[in-house]
């Protein structure tokens, strides 16, 4: 007894230290997790508060590149419209708009980002709304050009979100011009291109192909930009081939963002659940 | 009084690092982390139960800004933890010296080795811990040593800088 207790005396700094750093080996990683809710995270009220005022005082120095950004979109919109406009006028005797069937899939929620990282291996964003803005868990965060992540960690009023810069992101992605998908996900390397996994070797791909959500995971709606194909590695064999892909974003410049609520996630959810069995 | 200033010191290290320096990424990935002066410049003392805390909820409380779970703290406190074995290689100083040892006044060649050696460990760990895996060792290796070249260059620097006003 008398020995223990020396030994705890003799070595008292070095057994307190362990215990710290256990503390932080912890917090590490319970941070690599998804589904783990985060004690240390920059979605609480005093460090998502600190980013807020930061952020609206940087703002300012973004204004012109973000009023360019949000003319692009809105001529993108309006042509948008044009053109539905159009088919809906030329097809308009055969269409019925079947009331008790119409459902509205999405709605869109928008919002600022306060805080970016990308130059670490897997990165997260903090952006300005939260649990009162009817924000939960999994839901896909765009821009007008293209994805940038998935919410993860919600508080009242922010809400950190796993960019697509983050070595657990997995996103379903396919071609635009064919119906072969993919899994999309980031090696940590380059913050401009990501990687696509998992497409069948009978795809045909070529460099510039242009990359879209793929609409198979309850939470992307289908057809958001993403990249274009920026170059083919050969693996060891054809079916892990990597594909490099470009972003169409800029993820070191963001700011205005908007969150996509998904109404039939729970629904979809479900149906999948029940397959499982 | 005292206190209140070095408490004040801290917390303007702590935003400059989570709010300017974090965010730096020269050439896309390359941030100082000058926030371990406070390892340097904590005093010395023989019962070390406070500062080892210290340095675990400072490094923590640099974690909650950048989302890094716990990596911050974990570096921090490991050099936090080794210091004293340093201050013994390098001064040649004991328990006794303890209370008025002060970086300022050694000779500039051994505080540099005793900066630089912590510096590089406090980065490697971190840098090896952000990126959680083997499978880039190189690339984790030459950030380290050029993310420890930067914060090095803004150390010395500043500690010469107020070096000069207090000689004043």
């Amino acid at each position: 007894m008398q020995q223990l207790i020396y030994f705890f005396q003799k070595y008292r700094y070095f057994l307190f230290f362990l215990l710290l750093e256990l503390i932080a080996l912890t917090l590490i990683i319970n941070n690599h997790s998804y589904h783990k809710s985060k004690f240390v995270s920059s979605a609480n009220s005093i460090t998502g508060g600190f980013y807020n005022k930061v952020s609206s005082l940087t703002d300012y120095f973004q204004l012109s590149k973000e009023n360019k950004a949000l003319i692009e979109e809105n001529i993108r919109l309006i042509n948008k419209i044009e053109q539905l406009t159009q088919s809906i006028d030329t097809t308009f005797e055969t269409t019925i708009i079947d009331t008790t069937l119409y459902q509205q899939k999405y709605s869109y929620i928008n919002g600022r980002i306060v805080n970016n990282k990308y130059a670490h291996v897997n990165n997260f964003l903090t952006i300005n709304l939260g649990s009162k803005d009817s924000i939960s868990k999994e839901m896909a965060v765009i821009n007008g050009k293209g994805i940038i992540g998935i919410t993860e960690d919600v508080s009242t009023n922010y809400t950190r979100v796993q960019s697509i810069l983050n070595k657990e992101s997995k996103i379903n992605a396919r071609l635009k011009n064919s119906s072969y998908f993919g899994t999309l996900s980031w090696n940590g390397k380059d913050y401009n291109v990501v990687q696509l996994f998992d497409i069948p070797r009978q795809a045909v791909l070529k460099e510039g192909d242009t990359l879209i959500t793929g609409g198979m995971s309850a939470i992307f709606p289908e057809g958001i930009p993403i990249g274009s194909v920026y170059n083919i590695e050969d693996g060891v064999n054809s079916v892990s081939k990597v594909i490099n892909i470009k972003l169409f974003n800029d993820m070191t410049n963001l700011k205005n963002i908007y969150v996509v609520k998904n109404f039939h996630k729970t629904e979809i959810r479900k149906v999948e659940a029940r397959e499982d069995e | 009084m005292n206190r209140v200033i070095i408490f004040f010191w801290l917390v303007l290290i702590l935003f400059l690092q989570v709010f300017v320096l974090s965010n730096i990424n020269f050439l896309g990935y390359l941030n100082p982390y000058i926030y371990i002066v406070f390892v340097f410049l904590y005093p010395l003392n023989k019962n070390r139960f406070l500062f080892l805390s210290l340095t675990f909820l400072y490094g923590l409380s640099v974690d909650f800004f950048s989302d890094t779970g716990g990596i911050h703290a974990f570096s921090l406190l490991f050099i936090g933890y080794l210091r004293l074995l340093f201050i013994k290689i390098f001064f040649k100083k004991t328990d006794i010296d303890y209370l008025l040892f002060s970086l300022r006044d050694q000779p500039f060649g051994q505080v540099f080795n005793y900066v630089v050696t912590l510096t590089l460990i406090h980065h490697f760990i971190l840098i090896s811990l952000a990126n959680f895996s083997f499978s880039n060792l190189g690339s984790v290796l030459l950030n380290t040593l050029y993310s420890s070249i930067f914060t090095l260059i803004l150390y010395f620097l500043g500690s010469y800088i107020f070096r000069k006003k207090q000689m004043n």
